[in-house]
């Protein structure tokens, strides 16, 4: 079990502790797991490397994945960032940075799940090109993995993160809800701010299927996790300005869960349903697979 | 749960279960064998026949059968390695019958001749289990250090197998006996806390019961 199993528990505990969430998951996962604060900060740190070995990796790559579905939309967004674009650099390089990610997984490059592999996009693209726009110290960064992941233990433990048990809102849903958290702690919010950025995040995803063509984690995925990187810095954003959400963030939670159960499992990575078994869907799951 | 079971592992894309698992259970069974492989017919199952290709699921197993870890990327290029490394191999899509539907059966023949058959589920999230070793059902995760023993089933071998452990203060975390209707033989599956050096393992090699010993080392 987590040490903190709903997210007001884990709000009041890092307002009474007078830390950020990530400062007091940080503590918390030392005393846990029995190894020092610093073991387990540098081990996050390695995760941050990766993510951000894999966004250069992908903003260069213009190669398809071994199935010819996704690979190279990272460099044109890299590309086009750079002119007159209509969301501004931030937004733009979020994306590529994210769909970056997502490409070097869909080609077998080395990624970190976040919290899956197709999900594995959303938090280094929104997190890392925001740490390098606004020049972040990096160490508020590694303690805002910790925050995602404090987000990410709640919702595992109380709903699921897995595709195939809750649909996508239950991986894309759940890591823009961990990214959100995350951002708005690297921007100096309050914990009761990440809590509200994670469920406006989380709410605004509920009800998304998990339909992949051909079943591989590449259509919708790899470009859903370039969106949901700006879902998150929305979701931040309306949080840091006060915007609260009506309905409290464990109970979102709760909803994700009970609406992953209903949802039938022909949208649940089966690939029986929706974009997998469109005209276009189907044509390349034969070609790819036989 | 703890931190890193939510963000990570570190792996190659792009499935935990049907990549980063996959080349989990190739390279315990390669530890299993004890030798550098040279052949391997290799069946797979249920969602591991269907999207094998699509999710490099077949680059992954022979990536673990060359040593490579979950998260190497030289994993993309392991059919390259493995005509460097003069490890021939095919790939079988099949029925395994009432099984995981991401199970894998590996039938190995390493460089010295020896022969293993070991079968194995990807159970999520990266995390494995092996099911079987040469038609005798076993359960364990290679998550730690493991001893697998098959030997002549007959009082006093357990006995004898946990008193080399405490000689060396090695602490037992879980074991498991495994009896086959099949063999004229049985297994024990031993996890323990602590790392097992070949000197324990020679003293095991050197109990009568015991037919054979096999070492896990965990990644």
């Amino acid at each position: 079990m987590p040490y903190y199993t709903k997210i007001d528990q884990l709000v009041k505990a890092a307002i009474d502790n007078n830390m950020t969430i990530g400062e007091l998951t940080l503590k918390e996962e030392a005393k846990n797991s029995g190894k020092s604060v610093e073991e387990c900060y540098d081990r996050m740190e390695k995760q941050l490397i990766v993510m951000e070995q894999a966004i250069n990796e992908g903003i260069k790559n213009t190669a398809k994945s071994p199935s010819g579905l996704t690979g190279g939309d990272a460099a044109k967004l890299n590309a086009y960032a750079s002119r007159k674009t209509i969301g501004g650099k931030i937004m733009v390089n979020a994306i590529a940075a994210s769909i970056a990610v997502s490409e070097v997984n869909a080609n077998m490059g080395r990624i970190v799940a976040a919290p899956t592999a197709g999900s594995c996009g959303i938090m280094p693209g929104a997190i890392i090109s925001i740490m390098n726009e606004y020049n972040i110290d990096r160490r508020k960064a590694v303690l805002a993995l910790f925050t995602a992941s404090a987000i990410g233990m709640v919702i595992s433990t109380n709903a699921t993160v897995a595709g195939a048990e809750g649909g996508c809102q239950a991986e894309c849903g759940a890591a823009s809800a961990m990214c959100a958290a995350a951002l708005v702690e690297m921007f100096d919010g309050t914990p009761d701010q990440a809590a509200e950025a994670a469920a406006l995040a989380l709410k605004n995803l509920l009800g998304l299927a998990c339909d992949p063509v051909a079943g591989l984690v590449e259509v919708p995925c790899v470009k859903r996790n370039g969106f949901c990187a700006t879902h998150s810095i929305a979701a931040a954003d309306m949080a840091l300005a006060g915007v609260k959400s009506v309905i409290p963030p464990d109970e979102i939670v709760d909803a994700m869960y009970r609406i992953g159960k209903e949802m039938p499992s022909s949208i649940k990575e089966t690939a029986m349903g929706g974009l997998a078994t469109s005209p276009t869907g189907r044509a390349f799951a034969k070609k790819i697979l036989g | 749960m703890n931190v890193f079971d939510i963000l990570g592992p570190i792996m190659v894309g792009p499935s935990s279960s049907h990549t980063a698992g996959a080349a989990r259970i190739a390279f315990v069974a390669r530890q299993i064998l004890g030798e550098d492989v040279r052949n391997a017919h290799i069946l797979l199952h249920g969602s591991f026949a269907k999207t094998y290709k699509g999710h490099g699921t077949d680059k992954a197993l022979i990536g673990g059968l060359l040593g490579m870890y979950p998260d190497d990327d030289r994993i993309r290029d392991s059919f390259k390695y493995a005509q460097q490394r003069s490890l021939d191999y095919t790939f079988e899509p099949t029925d395994l019958g009432d099984v995981h539907p991401n199970t894998v059966k590996l039938n190995l023949e390493g460089i010295s001749g020896k022969k293993i058959e070991v079968t194995g589920c990807s159970i999520g999230g990266g995390n494995i289990k092996i099911t079987n070793i040469d038609n005798i059902p076993v359960d364990f995760s290679g998550n730690n250090p493991t001893l697998i023993l098959p030997h002549i089933d007959r009082p006093g071998v357990i006995a004898a197998v946990t008193k080399i452990l405490a000689d060396k203060d090695i602490n037992i975390g879980t074991m498991k006996v495994f009896r086959a209707d099949k063999a004229d033989y049985s297994i024990m599956v031993i996890e323990t806390d602590e790392l097992i050096y070949d000197e324990t393992i020679q003293k095991l090699g050197e109990l009568d019961s015991i037919i054979k010993t096999m070492l896990i080392r965990p990644l």
